[in-house]
């Protein structure tokens, strides 16, 4: 129900194809993960699923995204509508700077309609706790998001993702820009969140795949190299290349 | 779904949030749309009253007397225009140009700051009170007003326009191009010369295009130092008239002849002020090409 | 350069000085209270019809892409060159007419009508009106207050566009929520700069503003601004010296409001460039000086 199915996608940067005939599926309930060298499609791919690839000028698609068991580029299916039921997380945390903290969390709320201020309270409050933020900024709320350390305003930025009670969450490269003690938090994270929603997550570290994922999907030229459990992919890779590059041989 | 109804409550994209979207996308166009209007009706007004004056009597000939004012024109106005304006760009060119290489070269102290903060201040100075000032000092000074003072005040507000201008384009040659002509052994001067101003060229005559623009279609400060006048003339001691002024002049006049006349000018300035903006904005799209 | 151009206004301030602090007030509460109304009122009637759809414009062009886009840009642009003289001819010959014997008797029938609202909706106009007179300078500040807001929409970093679009915000919503908080200092300043250029246009509006004396609520009253009296004026006050002194004051009274706006603004389309923190915030804060020319 809740499950992603990418079938048969490509897509273009205008004349340059960065996608090839990409097929995946992502489980609800599991964290799935792509890995690959740079530039091998990763962001590309998660950022067709919940249709922010055509945001681009001269960016275009082709293939199906099944969500729901409905396919995400039909006709007249509404991206706005998708984009509420996927949630993202960019690499970089990109909390909006003139708002306060309650304010980013509770920002995707808002867009929905009016919602008395004491339930927007506790929605913030169970979103900010789900992104392990909570106990930080219980106590200044009404402060700029954009004071946070970078590891909070990516956990901010969760939040914010949270907050809107979405069914699929993508991940891209969520803690590349923090330190180490950011990235475990949010590893931790991940692995609290997949009980709740179908979790893809985009690295560029492969050990963070191994520790975090279920499934992992490897590529590479913007192709499906291996798609299989985590376990298989690290231990007895069935392509030659994954293994080339699971054990560091390459890139 | 969840115990607090979430996706149920907000899984779907209002009516009322769609027909937001919408109304914004109308009042967008809508925007673009009357941003088209005011352009268009100009032109095609302007050109199409000011057509039937453009003969050669209206080039070449004074005003006629009262009598039969169709039969004169308003040659001392496009002389007088030259005039001024020429006189004008002869002093704020190399001025302008002199302080733009000031400035991007030598210039990064207290003098420099000093002559950026005083273009500033009249860059942002009401046109009428750098003619007033120019009036109260010269005018009175020559006991005259004459077509000197009115190029000395389109002179002050030309000479920013080319000095910011200019300096902006200087500043863009690479910093390379001037460290490898010096490492050569090549004098400061002799590498400003023939080197950094050679290859802003293009910007640099941009930047004249524009001051001239603007010197072109102001009223004000001439108004009030060179006067106008119905003769020709070339003394830059004594009044002249100018293709504004007598726009000013004859559009309030009852008579319809010489209202036809001030569409005649005005579609003259038009022309020239059009001609000089989009030339300037090419050669700039050029510019920019070759430094980048 | 600034002393100089006091001087002669303080040095014959100076005079009136002489005979009595109490002489000038009077002197200025009777003649200048009209084109300071004027002046105000113009500008008003300027900035609230031209910033809309300068910043609608703006976003317009930053958000839409297609053939027409960088041609209407232009165009905008093109605006800005056209001589005031040229824009006072226009509007006391084809603008005027439209507006007096069309739209202001509707309006004073329509809106005119409605209790409070409606008093600004009166007026005879006689040659020229406020109204008109903010109408024109409207399409003059148009350009500059639409570059302006340009280039500081264009600055707003992607990131946030696209963590609002991910939320599932419509276009509407993305600009609202993502673009316009940031960009909301350069915005005003954008406005300033308009309002600087409305408040010192001189030709133009001496030719459609009607040279009365209004001062009340009928925006379709023939007018006077600052800059219209200063022009018409001046050059029959040569030999009255404290006519001359007078205008001379107001003139300085100009230059300095247009000063302190143009300051204002440039420090507030600096402070949206520095959210970004990036090369180009220099050349965003530069820019606008160079567009009031013309």
């Amino acid at each position: 129900m809740r499950r992603v199915e990418v079938s048969g996608l490509s897509a273009w940067f205008g004349p340059k194809q960065v996608l090839r005939d990409v097929s995946m599926v992502a489980e609800p309930r599991a964290v799935t993960a792509i890995i690959g060298p740079s530039g091998c499609g990763k962001s590309t791919l998660i950022r067709c699923i919940n249709r922010m690839h055509e945001e681009v000028r001269g960016a275009r698609v082709q293939g199906k995204v099944l969500f729901d068991g409905r396919d995400v580029y039909a006709p007249d299916a509404d991206p706005v509508e998708i984009r509420r039921r996927i949630g993202m997380v960019f690499q970089r945390a990109n909390p909006f700077p003139t708002m306060s903290i309650f304010d980013n969390a509770v920002a995707g709320l808002r867009l929905a309609g009016r919602m008395p201020r004491d339930e927007l309270h506790e929605q913030a409050e169970r979103a900010l706790r789900a992104a392990g933020l909570w106990d930080e900024v219980k106590d200044r709320l009404g402060e700029p998001g954009g004071k946070l350390s970078g590891g909070q305003q990516q956990r901010l930025c969760i939040a914010r993702a949270l907050a809107v009670e979405p069914e699929v969450l993508l991940l891209d490269e969520p803690a590349s820009a923090l330190d180490p003690a950011s990235t475990l938090r949010i590893e931790e994270l991940v692995q609290e969140l997949k009980e709740q929603y179908t979790v893809v997550i985009v690295t560029h570290n492969m050990q963070q795949a191994a520790r975090v994922s279920d499934w992992t999907l490897f590529m590479l030229y913007g192709e499906v190299v291996e798609f299989a459990p985590t376990q298989k992919v690290f231990t007895r890779p069935d392509d030659r290349r994954t293994e080339d590059y699971v054990t560091g041989r390459f890139g | 779904m969840s115990a607090t109804g979430g996706p149920d409550r907000v899984s779907s994209v209002s009516g009322r949030r769609r027909a937001k979207d919408r109304a914004f996308t109308v009042f967008l166009w809508t925007c673009g749309g009357l941003a088209l209007l005011p352009l268009v009706l100009i032109v095609v007004y302007v050109v199409g009253r000011g057509y039937s004056a453009l003969s050669v009597n209206f080039f070449t000939k004074e005003p006629a007397g009262p009598i039969d004012p169709a039969a004169g024109g308003i040659a001392q106005a496009f002389l007088g225009t030259g005039i001024i304006v020429g006189m004008a760009a002869a002093f704020s060119i190399p001025l302008g140009i002199l302080t733009a290489i000031y400035l991007s070269e030598y210039g990064n102290g207290r003098v420099a700051n000093v002559i950026r903060f005083v273009a500033e201040i009249l860059l942002s100075t009401p046109s009428i009170v750098a003619g007033v000032f120019v009036a109260a000092v010269l005018v009175t000074a020559m006991h005259t007003f004459s077509a000197l003072a009115g190029s000395i005040a389109l002179t002050v507000l030309m000479w920013p326009v080319i000095a910011r201008a200019t300096e902006e384009i200087l500043r863009l040659v690479p910093q390379d191009l001037r460290e490898g002509a010096l490492a050569l052994g090549i004098p400061r001067w002799k590498v400003i010369l023939r080197v950094v101003i050679p290859t802003a060229g293009a910007g640099i005559l941009t930047s004249i295009m524009l001051a001239l623009a603007r010197g072109l279609g102001e009223t004000a400060p001439i108004l009030v130092t060179a006067l106008g006048s119905d003769f020709i003339s070339t003394n830059p001691g004594q009044p002249m008239d100018a293709l504004p002024l007598r726009i000013y002049n004859y559009a309030r006049q009852p008579v319809e002849a010489l209202q036809t006349f001030a569409w005649g000018a005005a579609t003259m300035l038009l022309l020239a002020v059009l001609l000089l903006s989009i030339a300037a904005r090419i050669l700039a799209s050029r510019q920019q090409r070759r430094l980048s | 350069m600034l002393g100089g151009q006091g001087e002669p206004a303080f040095r014959r301030f100076g005079l009136g000085f002489l005979i009595g602090r109490n002489w000038d007030p009077v002197h200025e509460s009777f003649g200048a209270l009209p084109y300071v109304f004027g002046t105000l009122v113009t500008a008003a009637i300027a900035i609230v019809l031209a910033v809309p759809i300068a910043v609608g414009l703006a976003i317009f062009l930053n958000d839409t892409h297609g053939w027409f886009t960088h041609p209407l840009a232009i165009f905008v642009d093109v605006l800005a060159a056209i001589p005031s003289v040229v824009y006072g001819l226009w509007g006391l010959y084809v603008l005027g007419p439209v507006l007096q014997n069309h739209v202001e008797p509707f309006l004073t029938d329509t809106i005119g009508r409605v209790p409070l609202l409606g008093r600004l909706f009166q007026g005879t106009p006689t040659g020229g009106d406020l109204f008109t007179a903010g109408v024109v300078l409207a399409i003059m500040i148009l350009p500059i207050v639409t570059a302006v807001s340009r280039e500081v929409i264009a600055v707003v970093p992607r990131d946030l566009r696209e963590a609002a679009k991910a939320l599932g915000a419509t276009r509407y919503e993305t600009i609202r929520m993502a673009v316009l908080p940031y960009a909301r200092s350069g915005l005003v300043g954008a406005t300033m700069l308009g309002l600087g250029r409305a408040l010192g246009e001189t030709i133009a509006v001496s030719m459609v503003v009607g040279g009365g004396r209004s001062i009340g609520f009928g925006l379709f009253n023939a007018g006077s601004t600052i800059p219209s009296v200063i022009a018409s004026q001046f050059l029959n006050a040569q030999n009255i010296g404290f006519h001359r002194s007078a205008l001379l004051a107001l003139a300085v009274v100009l230059v300095s409001i247009a000063l302190v706006l143009a300051a204002a603004s440039r420090l507030l389309v600096r402070r949206t460039a520095k959210l970004v923190q990036a090369p180009t915030a220099e050349s965003v804060a530069e820019g606008p000086a160079l567009r009031i020319s013309g």
